[in-house]
């Protein structure tokens, strides 16, 4: 792999992993948490909305998040040639 | 035999056997003292047969499973060695006592494996060491940081490994009705089979084994009680209207002239206690004896929920705390997040895949299979308030069932008939653990005993498997780290595999001796540990893989602080009172975590960059497949395949 080539596929990671992170910042700390509170007005599916996210939504969200990395960066692997040749 | 096929295989058997067991109690009245020893035997018997079959003495299967643990089975794995006493027995408890304050357990305890996905999982598989410390030692350069990160390790693994060991205790001594102590020493055989024989091979395939009884056993319990109490059996969807419910019992309650009258005389008992406690010329332990008795009467003395109108009252379990109380949910769930990501029982799983690849989708397997468990844990604490509400509370004292008295000894829980009246109600209702709420709301609701039998089975499971793990993880911290890279490079592989043993069997009985003193609850113990693992480990971790710049000199002094931080804030705020922003003890990582980033930060730019070697290492765990791989196991093709 070229440089060029490393260089763009760190690139492609680092924006990844700080989508995803800013992603998890927000579901935990703000909607699941700091604006809980205030979310707690709204029902769904019976639940207050603002303890529905820190019980289940949040966890749903996180669940999806690794599945979606996982799946772009192994995919970024083969686009760059560096996939492993196991399975 | 494909391995699929295998677990196929054991679960319908595991389930025929359950109903079984059930249909012996149905029909021919099978004594509960005789069902929880059938579990137990069945359930120890099957982690040391998986033990003797997967026997190794070579060091890449002893270590790290041989590396060809497929993606799938590594999540199975993953989730029992996470789900520990804490995530079985003593969550859906927290849940229930604190309401919402209670959720940073399910979030902290899932939303670290993003940070573990994304940050460190695949990097380390990429590094492909054996254990944690080893990737410090290279890293970082020399022995200096190896060290710190086997002290950190055995620290927090151990702290861990005393609240599993207590759980074992806790369910065999209610069970079977072994003593206490005894009971711990019991459990141990079935964990030391299978780390003593086989290392990580035999303790990731018991694991999985122990997965599929753990989730089991959390899952039937509650979706028979939604089923029995909704006609659908999908508590997870169900309990939202389990939630409005349960806040107009509690105004019922609270409002009831009994209810009142029994709060009353506890208030009494507490202000009598206080009193006497107060009396000149009272000896010390005297004095103790009476505040302690007056602590306990308050709680009783307390309305199950407290607000001055209706609505705030139903609303109570379900309100979110504000300012020191969202300080401290906030530190939690920070606390346990980044706790989770800088484990060494759980990062050295993922050096047990067969590529960068499969690290990545394990971890997405990993926490799936938790999910399972934590988002029926809310559920679970929803229906065991449901219970003590409705089954419990206005029941004749007198036709209390047995078992009732079989859970005293336990100390979990007791029923008094303060007011003498002959009917319990909640404030008779006496809590010393709300670790009884997933071992005994089964027996509470009337659910036959059978399900009672496989709770334990799935408590044993849960905290066995992460002793397992966490035993493993201190005896290589010494044997490996400590013994052949430092202290003796020329350890042939059969001595240090014999000191691991030893070891072994030594961690175990001082676990075992330790946990006797009965510390302190279950969860606190290991929020602590999630703690001292998050100030010591994160940040060097972290900032070993994404920022080359980090040095010997500061990740060295970058752990110590990190790790003193929490050690002190922790060991301050328990017995000295010591209280900075109002921080409780279980969240004293969110003091340490950003100190150990910071000083790394700092330290490294004080002092030289890292030689170009280090350099040059830190660029090939970023990319999979850059000739790096320090110990990959050269037939994984093969293996991996096979294993499908």
């Amino acid at each position: 792999m070229t440089d060029e080539k490393r260089a763009e596929y760190w690139r492609y990671n680092l924006r990844l992993t700080i989508v995803l992170l800013a992603i998890w910042f927000v579901v935990t700390f703000l909607i699941s948490s700091l604006w809980a509170g205030s979310l707690n007005a709204y029902s769904f599916l019976g639940f207050p909305l603002g303890y529905y996210m820190a019980a289940q939504g949040s966890l749903a969200i996180f669940v999806v998040e690794i599945v979606v990395y996982a799946k772009l960066m192994n995919a970024k692997d083969l686009e760059f040639g560096i996939r492993e040749g196991d399975e | 035999m494909s391995l699929r096929k295998i677990f196929t295989y054991y679960t319908v058997a595991f389930l025929a056997v359950t109903v079984l067991i059930g249909l012996a109690e149905k029909f021919f009245g099978l004594p509960n003292k005789w069902i929880g020893w059938i579990f137990m035997a069945l359930s120890l018997g099957i982690y040391v047969v998986i033990g003797i079959v997967t026997r190794t003495s070579d060091a890449d299967q002893y270590y790290v499973a041989g590396r060809n643990v497929p993606a799938i089975y590594n999540g199975m794995a993953t989730g029992s060695d996470w789900m520990s006493a804490a995530s079985f027995i003593s969550m859906a408890g927290a849940l229930s006592a604190q309401g919402y304050a209670g959720l940073a357990y399910v979030m902290g305890w899932t939303g670290g494996y993003l940070l573990l996905a994304v940050l460190l999982g695949p990097y380390l598989r990429q590094f492909g060491a054996y254990t944690i410390p080893d990737f410090l030692g290279a890293r970082y350069g020399g022995n200096a940081a190896r060290i710190i990160g086997v002290v950190a390790a055995i620290t927090c693994s151990f702290t861990y490994l005393i609240a599993q060991v207590t759980g074992v205790g806790l369910i065999v001594s209610r069970f079977i009705g072994l003593d206490f102590n005894i009971g711990v020493f019991v459990g141990l055989i079935g964990v030391l089979f299978c780390s003593v024989l086989g290392g990580m091979k035999s303790v990731t395939w018991t694991q999985v084994a122990q997965y599929i009884i753990l989730i089991t056993s959390y899952l039937v319990p509650v979706v028979y009680l939604c089923w029995t109490t909704f006609g659908i059996p999908v508590p997870q969807l169900m309990y939202g209207r389990l939630l409005q419910s349960n806040g107009v019992k509690a105004v019922e309650i609270t409002r009831d002239p009994q209810e009142k009258a029994t709060r009353a005389l506890w208030k009494a008992e507490a202000d009598d206690a206080t009193a006497k406690s107060k009396a000149p010329g009272i000896s010390v332990e005297e004095k103790d004896k009476l505040v302690a008795k007056a602590k306990a009467a308050a709680v009783q003395a307390k309305a199950p929920a407290s607000g001055p109108s209706d609505d705030a009252l139903k609303a109570n379990y379900l309100t979110v705390p504000k300012g020191v109380g969202m300080w401290n949910f906030l530190a939690l769930t920070f606390c346990l997040m980044v706790g989770t990501a800088g484990l060494p029982h759980i990062l050295t799983r993922y050096y047990t895949t067969p590529s960068v690849r499969q690290a990545r989708t394990s971890v997405g397997w990993s926490l799936f299979f938790i999910f399972l468990l934590y988002f029926t844990a809310p559920a679970y604490a929803a229906f065991a308030r449901f219970i003590v509400y409705t089954k419990l509370v206005g029941s004749k004292m007198t036709e209390l069932p047995a078992w009732i008295h079989l859970w005293k000894p336990a100390g979990l829980f007791d029923v008094v008939d303060k007011a003498g009246d002959g009917v319990v109600q909640f404030a008779d209702f006496v809590v010393k653990s709300t670790d009884f709420v997933v071992l005994a709301t089964p027996e509470i609701a009337g659910l036959p005993f059978v399900i009672t039998g496989l709770v334990m089975a799935g408590g044993l499971a849960a905290a066995l498997s992460t002793a397992d793990g966490l035993l493993l993880t201190i005896a290589n911290a010494i044997s490996h780290d400590l013994y052949y890279n430092v202290i003796n490079r020329n350890a042939s592989l059969m001595k240090r595999l014999m000191i691991t043993k030893v070891l072994l069997v030594v961690t175990a009985l001082i676990a075992a001796s330790v946990a006797t003193f009965r510390l302190a609850i279950i969860v606190e113990l290991v929020a602590w540990a999630f703690s001292l693992a998050a100030g010591a480990f994160f940040p060097a971790l972290v900032l070993g893989i994404w920022w080359k710049r980090a040095n010997k000199v500061g990740a060295v002094t970058g752990m110590l602080v990190g790790f003193l931080t929490t050690v002190f804030y922790m060991v301050g705020s328990r017995f000295y009172g010591l209280s900075w922003f109002g921080t409780t003890t279980i969240a004293s990582g969110v003091f340490g975590i950003p100190l150990g980033f910071l000083t790394i930060w700092v330290v490294s730019l004080m002092t030289d960059a890292p030689p170009k070697e280090i350099q040059d290492l830190v660029t090939s765990v970023r990319y999979p497949k850059s000739g790096q791989a320090i110990t990959t196991a050269p037939d994984i093709t093969g293996r991996g395949a096979a294993a499908h």
